[in-house]
């Protein structure tokens, strides 16, 4: 099993290449790299995210091919790809960070500040919060409802169909914290900073057969 | 429910704890790896190291302390001590931190914290606030509470929240080490002044002192070092009493 994490310049992904090396230890091969032949042929992909959406999404682009690349992963070959904070945003059609920007549109909906209700709630929403599971998914598989996870953003993935959603948090709303789609995953939360459970989501993501 | 963050700090020089916990199973007392391990084992909602290494020479040696922590523990790491500018900012992250700390750079020019933020995303940047009360107002100071800046800690922290400052962790000088409790009326008063989570810091003697810098102070986190160092009480023991004084917490 061969699991990459795109690095695309999108700031900060140490804590996500030690959490998965720590949880595949020798059984898994992980992979950290932006090179389009080795992440086509491996069997999942992870796509961090931190930054603005915007940021993300320019750094996704300055890498000749990788969208592409990505569209076919995802889309063509229907292999597992985790999505991680931004890497979850950008799975939508727009997000508005900064100015109106284009995502990767494998999920129909938007990405737009969280509404803080007039300054009523802090932002960043930073934290351990308790995510509410609405569906099985394949990451979820041995974590208790109203788990702790750990969140740091200020602007959320709305959805178009709200079936992708597979978990949310409550905030100053309720806020979309996990999608699974076919094949497609995405936490806004970080499993890599998420103590045992969520070393506990990406044992799942790495182990699950499709 | 978003739940108020108990965060342990450690103080670090030359690659060694320096207050640290008296654990007599420890191998290895002076090692923060170690410690670190033991607060998120622990149940710490996120680790902070402050590097106190004056000398130029060993500055280095707290990238190779962050990355072995980094692998050790995964909840949040701030480091904070010491960084002048994006660059050492980029070798910390790349080191495994999730957070930078920015103290005296920041109050000298507070464009690192617009550019830091901007490349690297403002959720891993906390601006640390020293302040001491003068009058009826607080004073900002810089190079480890030497330098008093003169600059007003309430403008300085809306300033510092307008230049995209994830966090702010304000930190009462009058307080630090005496262990009578927060400066409640400085961590309110800059609270309620900004929009983004404040870390209460400075002063912490006993369990009531984490309670009123979350109930009075209006604080997201509550940051204490002695009181768990010194083996007094454990972050387990510091949960279980905010939880029985209606403080929501993770367990």
């Amino acid at each position: 099993m061969n699991v990459t994490i795109v690095d695309y310049n999108s700031g900060n992904i140490s804590s996500v290449i030690n959490s998965f090396k720590e949880v595949a230890k020798d059984k898994v091969n992980i992979g950290v790299t932006s090179d389009l032949n080795k992440i086509k042929s491996s069997d999942k992909v992870v796509l961090p995210g931190q930054g603005s959406f915007k940021s993300c999404v320019d750094a996704l682009n300055k890498i000749n091919g990788l969208v592409d690349t990505l569209n076919d992963f995802v889309l063509t070959n229907k292999k597992p790809l985790l999505g991680i904070c931004v890497g979850l945003q950008m799975f939508a059609d727009v997000g508005y960070e900064e100015t109106e920007t284009k995502g990767l549109g494998w999920i129909s909906g938007k990405v737009s500040k969280i509404d803080n209700q007039n300054g009523k709630y802090k932002l960043p929403h930073i934290g351990w919060n308790q995510i509410n599971i609405l569906k099985d998914s394949k990451i979820f598989e041995n974590i208790k409802n109203n788990s702790h996870m750990y969140f740091v953003h200020s602007y959320e993935f709305i959805p178009k169909n709200k079936e992708v959603i597979s978990a949310t948090t409550e905030y100053s709303s309720n806020i979309v914290c996990s999608i699974e789609k076919e094949n497609i995953f995405g936490t806004q939360f970080h499993p890599e900073k998420s103590d045992k459970i969520g070393l506990k989501i990406i044992d799942n993501f790495i182990k699950f057969n499709d | 429910m978003l739940k108020n963050r108990i965060i342990p700090c450690l103080d670090v020089k030359n690659g060694r704890v320096v207050k640290g916990i008296n654990f007599v199973d420890l191998k290895d007392a002076g090692d923060p790896v170690e410690q670190a391990k033991i607060y998120s084992d622990g149940g710490a909602d996120e680790i902070c190291f402050l590097d106190i290494t004056a000398s130029n020479e060993n500055r280095d040696i707290i990238y190779d302390v962050v990355a072995k922590t980094s692998k050790k523990c995964f909840v949040p790491l701030t480091v904070g001590g010491g960084v002048r500018n994006v660059d050492d900012i980029n070798k910390l992250l790349n080191s495994g931190a999730d957070k930078i700390s920015i103290n005296t750079a920041a109050v000298e020019n507070s464009k690192i914290v617009s550019e830091s933020s901007k490349k690297f995303g403002s959720q891993c940047i906390v601006v640390a606030i020293d302040a001491k009360k003068n009058g009826d107002k607080w004073e900002i100071f810089s190079h480890g509470g030497r330098n008093n800046s003169g600059i007003d800690a309430l403008e300085y922290a809306k300033l510092m929240e307008e230049n995209g400052a994830g966090e702010l962790l304000v930190t009462s000088m009058d307080r630090d080490g005496t262990q009578v409790g927060y400066d409640i009326d400085l961590i309110l008063k800059i609270s309620s002044k900004v929009n983004i989570p404040v870390i209460a810091s400075g002063g912490v003697g006993n369990l009531d002192h984490l309670v009123d810098g979350i109930k009075l102070g209006k604080a997201s986190a509550v940051l204490a070092a002695s009181i768990f160092h010194y083996g007094k009480h454990t972050i387990k023991e510091a949960k279980e009493y905010l939880e029985r004084k209606g403080i929501p917490v993770r367990n």
